[in-house]
């Protein structure tokens, strides 16, 4: 608690333990009015000053003025107690909420605290720190174990493990060394790193994170628009509400010769007052979407406003780009066919028939070769455009390519049933085999396209460049309902203009892409996800909600956070505004005094803020 | 133009009281306060002196709101 808070906190204690004692004390008249002004101005006092100055500043309806009418009139009808209380309550509820308020600001903010404190810099053979914002591009920084990377940059010496989970909410640690690039927000884990700096902080991933968590909550949703315009009508209405109520009944009751019992009227007018104060539904709702936002940054889902969390919520369409997406973009082996002689040999001859090309193909037989390639063994290559390539490994003639490869050579070869580019491979002019190479299917693909039609996704649609027979073979492993191929970067765009104008208006489109060449795409949909962000500064400048690493999972766990947070925002509403208009219609016809009014008030906000913290614990959705 | 000041207030919908307040006064484009994160971002209308709309956009807020600050 600060000081603003303890503060109230003994004023609370001071003027309820003089409120009982007083009520228990048997007092009449001038002396116990007088009494009872004790604890009535310790507690009210800055209610009551605030509330005239909003009336000489032409701000009449706020609810220091509500309180300071209430009570005031309470206390001229003769109820003490009751006027007392209803100041008490009203400053408990003040100071639970700004607690919970503080408390919960506290708490994101500690979730996201990733911003470096310093940059080690050597000077003169010793570390200095100095504030990361003076260090400039190209300067070299040393991070020790346990810092964190102030600044993004390349590693120029030593070995060392990264946690990445303040980042991108995984606890798997990253390994980096010599010539790896290094993402600032990542803490060091094991060994010194050398690093030069390829940015400036204020251009680094992590200054750029913080700015869009820090601003996240300043584009409004649609519900808190409706609460604030909500409040702006409620109070003045229910203030002009208890005025008739107060006036009208018993007028109508004198002229029928009955009488008109200005007290009790006057009394339900003043409990319409108490219950008037909008303050569970003003409070709850921004931070309800704070607590969603802050416990989903947490996770590696960063959203860039409450209106996207809002649009997130009710999406029905998910569309994917393949590569990068769906698939790890790239290539490897996965199968060698028809070959009589060992897998691991028929792939030798290949990555040596291929060593000198930097073709991704070759890269990626090099790769599943494993081992060291010893360039010398192999002579006289030919590499022929378009085809593939003739070499001399070991002085045998290898030759390395595709069908045309083959039909060139009059080779007879074996087509393949499976999904991929085929490497065929000849060796002296007869057929080896050949190998296929695929892009690989990220493992948690099927459970991600899964998890999505289980968390109320009604249709999955794949976009991509590549051929109809490696799109609809992914999009039949996955599970994804429809697939187009074939597509160029504009036809995306296209594509999903196509399909938002074919849904209805309140069921939304996401496209989930890289970020890489889909910017468009992108920014045309309802809600644009870029995944596998950390480091690309496009992608987090044009989606709406970004995930920190590549993790299709998470597609689905943004839905799932984003539903929790409108599904309670929703509670808080209904229950709020429920709440409320019983109070009001059982404060109207007498059955509820004011007692019930202050604990309606105070018990429902205390409920409501309590709900919204709720919106803060989306670890395990 | 736009920019960012911290804000110091104690209930959301004084907040929001802030944030029409500012919207209101003269040279002020656009205006978001942020009760959660105790920012307002205030977009200034072109040719404005900001450190004189600001002068004036918390005397506004003053009005609305006695018990607020901006720091700018």
């Amino acid at each position: 608690m600060n000081k603003k808070q303890k503060k109230v906190l003994t004023r609370i204690i001071i003027a309820a333990v003089l409120m009982i004692t007083l009520s228990i004390i048997p007092l009449k008249g001038t002396v116990r009015f007088l009494l009872f002004m004790v604890p009535y101005l310790v507690i009210g006092y800055d209610i009551l000053r605030k509330a005239i100055k909003g009336i000489i500043n032409k701000q009449v309806f706020d609810e220091n003025f509500l309180m300071a009418v209430a009570t005031v009139g309470a206390i001229i009808l003769g109820e003490y107690t009751e006027g007392v209380a209803v100041m008490l309550f009203y400053q408990i509820g003040e100071l639970f909420q700004s607690y919970a308020v503080g408390k919960s600001r506290r708490n994101i903010s500690e979730l996201m605290d990733i911003r470096p404190d310093y940059a080690n810099i050597e000077v003169d053979g010793a570390i200095e720190m100095v504030d990361p914002d003076e260090v400039e591009i190209g300067t070299i920084i040393i991070v020790q174990p346990g810092e964190k990377v102030p600044i993004d940059g390349i590693v120029l010496e030593g070995k060392s493990t990264l946690n990445t989970s303040a980042l991108t909410g995984e606890s798997v640690p990253r390994d980096v060394s010599e010539g790896d690039e290094l993402i600032s927000g990542c803490i060091n884990l094991s060994g010194v790193l050398k690093v030069k700096t390829t940015k400036e902080f204020g251009e680094s991933t992590v200054s750029k994170i913080i700015d869009l968590v820090e601003n996240s909550s300043s584009k409004k949703s649609k519900s808190e628009n409706f609460i604030s315009k909500f409040a702006k009508i409620y109070t003045p209405a229910v203030c002009y509400g208890a005025l008739a109520l107060a006036i009208i009944p018993p007028i109508v009751l004198m002229i029928l010769n009955k009488s008109p019992m200005w007290g009790e009227w006057i009394y339900r007018a003043l409990t319409f007052l108490v219950i008037s104060c909008p303050c569970a539904l003003v409070i709850s709702i921004p931070l309800s979407f704070f607590a969603g936002i802050g416990g989903a940054s947490n996770q590696g889902v960063l959203v860039k406003g409450s209106n996207y969390l809002e649009t997130l919520a009710k999406t029905k369409y998910v569309v994917f780009d393949k590569t990068g997406t769906m698939t790890q973009g790239v290539f490897e082996v996965s199968g060698i066919h028809h070959n009589e002689m060992e897998d691991k040999l028929l792939l030798e001859y290949a990555a040596l028939a291929e060593c000198h090309s930097s073709h991704p193909i070759s890269k990626s037989l090099q790769k599943a070769y494993g081992s060291k390639i010893d360039m010398n063994r192999v002579t006289d290559v030919e590499e022929i455009s378009g085809n593939g390539v003739i070499a001399k490994v070991d002085g045998k003639q290898v030759a390395a390519g595709n069908n045309k490869l083959m039909d060139k050579l009059s080779i007879n070869y074996k087509d393949c049933h499976s999904v991929g580019t085929i490497v065929h491979v000849a060796i002296e002019g007869e057929y080896a085999g050949h190998i296929v190479i695929s892009d690989i299917v990220k493992p948690q693909a099927k459970e991600a396209i899964d998890a999505l039609k289980k968390s109320g996704v009604t249709k999955t649609v794949m976009l991509t460049g590549d051929s109809k027979k490696v799109g609809d073979k992914v999009a039949a492993d996955l599970g994804i309902d429809e697939v187009f191929c074939e597509l160029l970067p504009g036809d995306k765009v296209e594509k999903v203009e196509e399909l938002l104008s074919n849904k209805s208006e309140k069921d939304k489109l996401v496209f989930v892409g890289d970020g890489i060449n889909d910017a468009p795409v992108l920014s045309r949909a309802d809600i644009g996800i870029a995944m596998g962000a950390l480091g690309s500064d496009a992608a987090i400048e044009a989606a709406d909600v970004v995930l920190m690493d590549d993790n299709p999972l998470k597609i689905a766990k943004a839905i799932k956070i984003s539903r929790k947070c409108i599904s309670i925002v929703y509670q808080n509403i209904y229950f709020a505004i429920g709440i409320k208009l019983v109070c009001l219609v059982l404060g109207a016809v007498g059955i509820a005094n004011m007692w019930l009014a202050i604990f309606a008030d105070v018990g429902v906000m205390v409920l409501a803020i309590l709900n919204a913290i709720r919106a803060l614990f989306v670890k395990k959705l | 133009m736009k920019k960012t000041y911290k804000i110091e207030v104690d209930c959301a919908n004084c907040a929001n009281k802030m944030e029409d307040a500012t919207k209101k006064t003269a040279g002020v484009k656009d205006a978001t306060v942020n009760f959660m994160a105790l920012k307002m971002i205030v977009e200034f209308e072109e040719g404005a002196d900001p450190k004189a709309v600001m002068k004036e956009v918390l005397k506004n807020c003053k009005k609305v709101e006695d018990d607020c600050e901006i720091y700018f």
